[in-house]
Parts: structure tokens; sequence; C-alpha cells
């Protein structure tokens, strides 16, 4: 270690500024991180070595054609679900800033509503919407001799799925976006609006894209949530993925095994829906430049 | 001729709270008018009304002529919504205190973004505009950067850039120096003197006196949502009449 110095006269300053600046040891440091490391080496190595994992289980049936099929079904009903829900969070967003006030209070209602109840319930209720309305159409409002589809025909495990995801999502979608728009200042809509922009060309060229860059972090994290959420379907004799590991195991009694399989998919899902967000951030931050300090006052 | 902007009975509350009180005033083809006064005397608020951000409560406002805010059909007058005022509005500049130049454009997608979607210009001959514009607030060599790129007097200047692109009638500016450090006032009340002296109609709320005095073809001494004192400069800024005025200038001088 370097002797401390003390500064005496500035005299001595011009020696002082040839000295070389030893950086501070930090030896506690690099204990920790030895510590870390065999104890993740431990780990890893108790997972891989380990036979009750049964890998080569694992890798007979990573890309079968079950299991494949399983993940076709979760990816569309994760992208259908997400896609219903931003239409209908945007509405009830701009439904809940209205100044028409039944409009404010439909859009509360329902989230209360949606966001109230447990995702698994309203899944289950949408599956046996049957046992309450047992036609779809007019029925529903006039009784059933004015007519409808059987609802047991209709509501099958991937439309109750579709409903119930998408419905409970479009609850938390629609205060994401409504807290975009919060986030974008009056300023800018007056800014619009002295140009002579009507509300439309306000909301799509100035509000929208402002609002987007604080919309997409929360909104791919509801999605990532809704990718592993879709696995609720087991629950309702789905398809997706878990269903059809499930679907597996049950036969061959390799429980571990195929619920590895199926964790690494949708940790590859998740991963590739990240990057997806990387790319769609760096698109929407443009302007958003380090500022300096005079230019941030605006 | 008629003067270019017009108000009767022009009157706001916000709440409890009067901030217009039934004002009039006229501002003349290529007149500038600045508005002074204490804050909460409803400078901001007047001016705001001339292109309707604000809505008053009573009186009417025409622009050019034309009432804004309003269509006529006999003796009676029909509120205006969207397309019509966004039209109305369309003729009328303003400045903000706070710039609010859009982040997520460029300087000229900035300053062509009202030719190209309002007007529907050509982009070309907006683009050969804008680049005009620019060039006459000084900021040529920025186009292609962002508005966080750039220090407050720089964004103002490229704000009054968006603003006459727009070609508009009268130009309002609301407090347009009042967010900027000392050393950038300068840059933009450069800007704005030298689009007086072109002809341009504008008012303009400030607390700049030394520019009022020397810039302003009347000024305006406001309190209590009413006009208290009008004139050239010389006479309301140097020898005010009404304590009201003497004594908020001593404040600010």
């Amino acid at each position: 270690m370097t002797a401390p110095v003390s500064v005496k006269a500035p005299s001595g300053i011009d020696e002082l500024a040839t000295l070389r600046i030893a950086p501070v040891r930090r030896p506690w440091q690099w204990v920790a991180t030895g510590v870390v490391l065999v104890m993740l080496a431990l780990l890893l190595a108790s997972v891989a070595m380990n036979p009750n994992m049964g890998w080569p289980v694992v890798g007979r049936h990573l890309f079968s054609a079950e299991i494949l099929r399983g993940i076709g079904w979760t990816v569309l009903l994760t992208v259908l679900c997400m896609a219903l829900a931003t239409v209908l969070g945007v509405v009830i967003a701009v439904m809940r800033t209205a100044n028409n006030r039944v409009l404010s209070a439909a859009a509360s209602l329902y989230l209360w509503f949606f966001r109230g109840t447990p995702l698994l319930v309203q899944l289950i209720l949408w599956f046996n919407l049957a046992l309450v309305f047992p036609l779809l159409g007019p029925a529903v409002f006039f009784g059933e001799s004015a007519g409808g589809l059987d609802t047991n025909h209709v509501i099958n495990w991937f439309m109750a799925a579709l409903l119930g995801f998408g419905l409970h999502e479009a609850a938390y979608m629609s205060e994401i976006v409504r807290g975009g728009f919060l986030a974008v200042g009056r300023g800018q809509t007056e800014a619009a609006e002295s140009l002579g922009m009507t509300g439309t060309q306000t909301l799509r060229r100035v509000l929208l894209p402002q609002a987007l860059r604080v919309i997409v972090p929360p909104s791919v994290n509801q999605f990532v949530n809704l990718f592993k959420a879709t696995s609720l379907v087991a629950f309702i004799s789905g398809q997706d993925l878990l269903s059809s590991v499930q679907h597996i195991y049950a036969n061959n009694y390799q429980v571990i095994p195929l619920l590895l399989v199926a964790s690494l998919w949708y940790l590859v899902l998740v991963s590739l829906a990240t990057l997806g967000q990387h790319y769609l951030e760096r698109r929407l931050n443009r302007g958003h430049v380090p500022t300096t300090a005079k230019g941030a006052k605006g | 001729m008629t003067a270019m902007v017009q108000a009767r009975g022009l009157s706001k509350s916000f709440g409890p709270l009067t901030v217009l009180d039934g004002l009039d005033f006229d501002v003349e083809r290529g007149e500038v008018v600045c508005l002074l006064g204490p804050s909460g005397s409803g400078k901001s608020t007047l001016l705001r009304c001339v292109n309707r951000l604000e809505r008053p409560d009573a009186g009417v406002i025409s622009v050019d002529g034309e009432i804004i805010g309003f269509r006529r059909s006999g003796d009676q007058l029909h509120e205006l919504r969207g397309k019509e005022l966004a039209r109305q509005r369309s003729n009328i500049g303003m400045v903000f205190q706070n710039f609010n130049l859009f982040p997520h454009r460029t300087i000229l997608d900035n300053v062509l973004e009202g030719a190209c979607v309002v007007k529907k210009e050509p982009r070309a001959t907006a683009r050969e505009h804008a680049l005009r514009l620019l060039d006459r607030v000084g900021l040529t060599g920025k186009v292609g950067a962002y508005p966080g790129q750039l220090s407050g007097g720089q964004q103002q200047r490229v704000a009054i850039a968006r603003a006459l692109a727009m070609r508009p009638k009268v130009m309002l500016f609301d407090e347009p120096t009042s967010a900027l450090d000392p050393e950038l006032v300068g840059e933009v009340l450069a800007v704005m003197k030298d689009l007086a002296c072109d002809g341009m109609t504008m008012i303009v709320v400030t607390h700049e006196i030394g520019f009022a005095r020397e810039v302003a073809d009347r000024v305006i001494f406001m309190d209590g949502g009413v006009i208290v004192e009008q004139g050239p400069p010389h006479q309301v800024i140097d020898r005010p009449r009404v304590e009201r005025t003497r004594s908020f200038l001593a404040r600010v001088a």
C-alpha cells in the first residue's frame, strides 16, 4: 500500500502530481466472488449429474411433435390475448379519461371487476358459460325462445382462454395505457392544438408515439406474465405447452424431465419476448438522448 | 380594415377566481403589443383565449375578421369543434414558455410537422420553407438534432420557426424567455425583434421590460383581469400614470 502522504505546502504539489495512483484494494470482494462461483458450480453439477433429472428423457421430448404443438397453441393464445387486451385496454383507458361520467364509470366498473377477481376463477367461469347462458345470441337478453348458438359448441377451451385471459389482461393494459398518456405533458397537446392539429392527429402523431415509450416496458412485462399464465388452461383441459407435458408424463411417469422440457421452452419464449422489447425500445427512444443540464430544462 | 385581433367583453373564471373580467382590446395589423402585469393578472389567459386553448366564459374574439371558436348563422353563434377550430388555430402561431417541442422528432421534423400534417403542403416545398426559417433563427446546423440535444435558447428559436412555418397572421408569445438561463434570453429576443421589424402582428406576454420598451408599439399593463393602463412604452413604462403600474414596475425593474 502507498504510504499516506500529507500535504504540507503548495510547493509539494508538483511532486505529488507525478505520483502513481494505486486503486483501492477490495480483498473481500474477491472472497465473495470465489464463494459465489463455487456454489454456482456445485449447484450446476448437482443438477447436471443428477440421474433423477432424466436428461436423456428431456432430450427425447424437447422437440417431439406433441410438445411443439403445445408451444404453437401457447404462442397463438398469448399473442391473440395480448392483441385483444391491447385494443380493449386502449378503449377502456380512453373511456376512463373521458369527460362523460357514465363512460368513465363504466370503465372503472370494468377495471374493478376484471382486476378484482382471480384469473383462474374467470377462466373456469368462461369455460362453464353454458351453465349460465345455454344459448348465445339474442337468447342472452330475451330468453331462450329468442334463439342463439349452442354455448357448448362455441366455448371450447381456446375460446374460454381467449376471453378469460384477454378480458383480464385488458383491465391491466388499460391502466398501463392510461399511465402512458398521463406521462406526456399537457404542453404537448397544447403545442399540437396551436399548430391546428385535430384531435386524431394530435393523438396519432404527438401523444401516442411519446406514450408508447412509457407503455412498452410494463406491457412486455404483462406479455411475459401472460406467456406463463396461459399454462392455467391445463385446468380447463387445454392443449397448450404445459397440458401437452402433463399429458405425456401421465403416461410415462417422467414428471421431472417433462417439467424441465416445459420450463426450458418457457424460458426460450420469454427470452425472445425480452429481445423484441430491446429492439422496440431502441426505436421508441429516438430523441431521448442523455441531455445536458441546460437542454433538459424543457 | 378591421384590427387584426379584437376582443370584446372577455371573461374567464377558474372556480371562484376571476381571471379575466369583461376585457376589451384590439391589436392592429403589424402592431407589437406587450402584456405586462403581476402573475395571476390574466395576461397568459388572455393570450390563450386568442387561439382558444382557453375557452372564455363570455365574450368574443376575432382574428382577421373571423370569430374564433364560433360559426355565425343568422343572429346566432354556434360553437366550433374539431376540424374547423383546428383550421382557425392554424392561422395563429403560438410560442410557449416551455417550448413544447415534440421530443421524438428532429428539429426539421418539428418545423415540418404543421405544414405537412395540417396544411398538407408537399414535403419538398415545406422542407425548403422550413430550412429557410431555421436559417433565419440561426439554427441551420441543427436540423437533424433532437430537441433534447439543444439548449433552451435554441429550442425556443426552433419553436418560433415551427410557429412561423404555418405562415400565421398573428404570433402569440407566452413568456417566451421565462424558462431560459439569463445568458440565453438575448438570442430569443433578437429573433423576436427581427420578426417585429418584419411587420408581424405580435402579442407578447413578458417580464422583459427592456424588450417591451425597445420593440413594442404598445404596452398593456394588466392587473386583476382588467387593463389598468396602456399606451406607448415610453409613457407606460417610463411615466406610468396609475399607482399599481408604478409599484409593479418598481418591483421588476
